[in-house]
C-alpha cells in the first residue's frame, strides 16, 4: 500500500487517479503515523513552499516523512514534494526539510521568449540509472509546471536533468528517496511507466 | 527545449461533444470521454473542455465528465464554460481538472482571475479571450476587440490591454480564440497572436482557425504561440495526432513524441 502524503496540496487526487488506474493500492492520508507505518510514500504537492511547510508542520508530517527516510520507507516526491525535501527553498524563504542537501532557486531569465512558470512538455536526460527509471527512454518527454527548481548540493543526488534556459534537476535522489520536479501522474503513459517502477522499488539504491 | 504543445478543444453540451462552427448551428458529434480517450492514445499534449450547456441544471453533468476523464486520461486538462466564482471553479479543480477556464465571468468579473489564482495557484487558471477585429479606434488601438456571449456582446475593452491585465491579475495562461477565425479553418490569426504573445510574459495559446497543420506552424513560428488549439480538424478525422505532429516536427518544431 502506497500512502499518499496529504497536506492539501493540488495534485493528490490526481496521483490517486493514476494509481487506481494501475491497479496499485494506495490511500490520501493525513496522519503521520500511517506516513511512518507506510510501505511505501509518494510525497506530492503543487502550490507554494512555505504554504506547504506550514501545513506539514501543523500535521507533524515533517517529522514522520523525516523518520519514514531514515527507516529506508522508499519514497517518491513530486514537484513541490521535490523541492521541500531541499533544505531551502527561496520561495518564501522558507527552510524546509533537508532530507537532501540543497536548496530550491527561482527561474530568472534575461530571454524573455523564456516564459516563466516552466509549463509543459519537456525532455530529461538521465545522467544515472535508477531502478525507478528502468523504462524511461532517452528523449521520453514529462509534464512540468513550475517557477522554482531544485539544486542539490551534491551533483551526485542529480539522476537526470532538464533544459530550459539552463540545465537543471528533474530528477534527484538519495537512497531510497527519489523524486521528480515533472509531475508523472500527468505525463502520460512514460508517467505512468515511472509510477509503476516506483511501486515495484524496493528502495534499495547504489549511489 | 520546452516542447510546442498541440491542445485539443471539446465542446461538451448536455454531457455529449459538439463543435460550434461561429458559434452557431452546433451539432452533436460524439462522447466527450471516449474522444478524449481516443485523443489521448494518439499523443494529444493536453485537452480543453467548454461546457456549452445552456441550463444551469445541466452543470453537473459536466462534473461527472471531468470525473471520468480524470480516471482515465494522464494528461492536463482544463475546464471552462459557465464558471462564476472560486467554488464553481474549485469543484473543477477537485474533479480532476488540472486546470480552470475562465472567460465571460472573468470579463464581467476581473477579480475572479485574482481569487482563482490564489486559491488554486496561478498555473492552474487559464483566461481565455474571445477577440473580433474592429476599426482601430482610441478606445481599441490595436484594432482587437475582447467580445463576450459568443461573439456577441461588444465589451469596449482592447484584447491588448485585456491580455496584460489578465496576467497582472494573476491568470497563469492565456487563450486567444478570434472568433473571426474560428470555425473557417482558414489558418489562426497570426498577427493577433503575435501581438499578445509578444505583450505578456505567460504561455499564448493560439484558437480558431486551424484547419490543417499548416496553419498550426504558422501560428507556433511566426504567431509566437507556446501552443495551439485545434478541433475540427480532428473531430471530424481530417486528419490524426500523429500526422499534425510529424508534420510539425519535420519543419523543425520541437513536438512531443508518442
Amino acid at each position: 500500500m502506497i500512502i499518499i502524503v496529504d497536506y492539501e496540496a493540488g495534485n493528490i487526487t490526481s496521483v490517486k487517479r493514476a494509481l487506481d488506474y494501475l491497479n496499485i493500492p494506495s490511500k490520501i492520508s493525513p496522519d503521520p503515523d500511517e506516513v511512518i507505518n507506510a510501505e511505501r510514500i509518494i510525497f506530492p504537492g503543487v502550490g507554494h513552499a512555505a504554504a506547504a511547510m506550514k501545513v506539514l508542520q501543523q500535521r507533524k508530517l515533517d517529522t514522520a516523512l523525516k523518520q519514514a527516510f531514515l527507516k529506508g520507507t522508499p519514497i517518491l516526491g513530486i514537484c513541490i514534494g521535490t523541492q521541500i525535501i531541499l533544505s531551502h527553498s527561496e520561495e518564501g524563504n522558507t527552510n524546509c526539510l533537508g532530507l537532501i542537501d540543497g536548496e530550491c532557486l527561482k527561474f530568472s531569465f534575461n530571454d524573455k521568449s523564456l516564459k516563466i512558470p516552466h509549463i509543459g512538455w519537456n525532455s530529461i536526460s538521465i545522467q544515472k540509472n535508477h531502478p525507478v527509471l528502468k523504462s524511461i527512454k532517452p528523449g521520453d518527454e514529462f509534464y512540468f509546471v513550475h517557477s522554482y527548481y531544485p539544486n542539490p548540493s551534491d551533483s551526485k543526488s542529480v539522476l537526470a536533468v532538464c533544459d530550459y534556459g539552463i540545465t537543471f534537476a528533474a530528477v534527484i535522489a538519495k537512497t531510497n528517496l527519489i523524486a521528480t520536479q515533472f509531475h508523472p501522474e500527468k505525463s502520460g503513459p512514460v508517467g505512468l511507466k515511472l509510477l509503476t517502477g516506483f511501486s515495484q522499488w524496493n528502495g534499495s539504491y547504489a549511489e | 527545449m520546452l516542447s510546442k504543445r498541440i491542445i485539443s478543444c471539446l465542446d461538451v453540451r448536455n454531457g455529449k461533444l459538439a463543435k460550434s462552427v461561429k458559434f452557431v448551428n452546433t451539432k452533436d458529434i460524439g462522447d466527450p470521454v471516449v474522444t478524449a480517450q481516443k485523443y489521448y492514445e494518439y499523443g494529444i499534449d493536453e485537452l480543453v473542455f467548454y461546457d456549452i450547456t445552456a441550463s444551469s441544471d445541466n452543470r453537473n453533468i459536466m462534473i461527472d465528465v471531468v470525473s471520468e476523464v480524470a480516471s482515465k486520461i494522464f494528461i492536463p486538462f482544463s475546464v471552462g464554460g459557465g464558471l462564476r466564482t472560486v467554488e464553481d471553479c474549485t469543484k473543477v479543480r477537485l474533479a480532476g481538472a488540472e486546470k480552470i477556464n475562465v472567460n465571460t465571468a472573468a470579463v464581467n468579473n476581473p477579480d475572479l482571475i485574482t481569487a482563482a489564482s490564489q486559491t488554486l495557484g496561478a498555473q492552474a487558471v487559464v483566461l481565455s479571450m474571445d477577440v473580433l477585429s474592429v476599426p482601430v479606434s482610441s478606445q481599441i488601438p490595436s484594432g482587437y476587440q475582447i467580445v463576450t456571449h459568443g461573439g456577441r456582446t461588444q465589451t469596449g475593452i482592447d484584447a491588448i490591454e485585456w491580455a496584460k491585465k489578465g496576467e497582472k491579475l494573476g491568470a497563469g495562461e492565456l487563450v486567444v480564440n478570434s472568433i473571426d477565425a474560428d470555425g473557417t479553418k482558414n489558418g489562426y490569426e497570426i498577427n493577433l497572436t503575435r501581438m499578445i504573445a509578444d505583450a505578456v510574459s505567460i504561455p499564448v495559446i493560439a484558437s480558431g482557425g486551424g484547419g490543417k497543420p499548416q496553419h498550426l506552424y504558422e501560428v507556433l513560428t511566426e504567431g509566437h504561440a507556446d501552443a495551439a488549439l485545434i478541433a475540427s480538424m480532428l473531430h471530424y478525422g481530417e486528419y490524426t495526432v500523429k500526422q499534425i505532429k510529424d508534420y510539425l516536427k519535420q519543419r523543425g518544431i520541437k513536438i512531443r513524441s508518442t
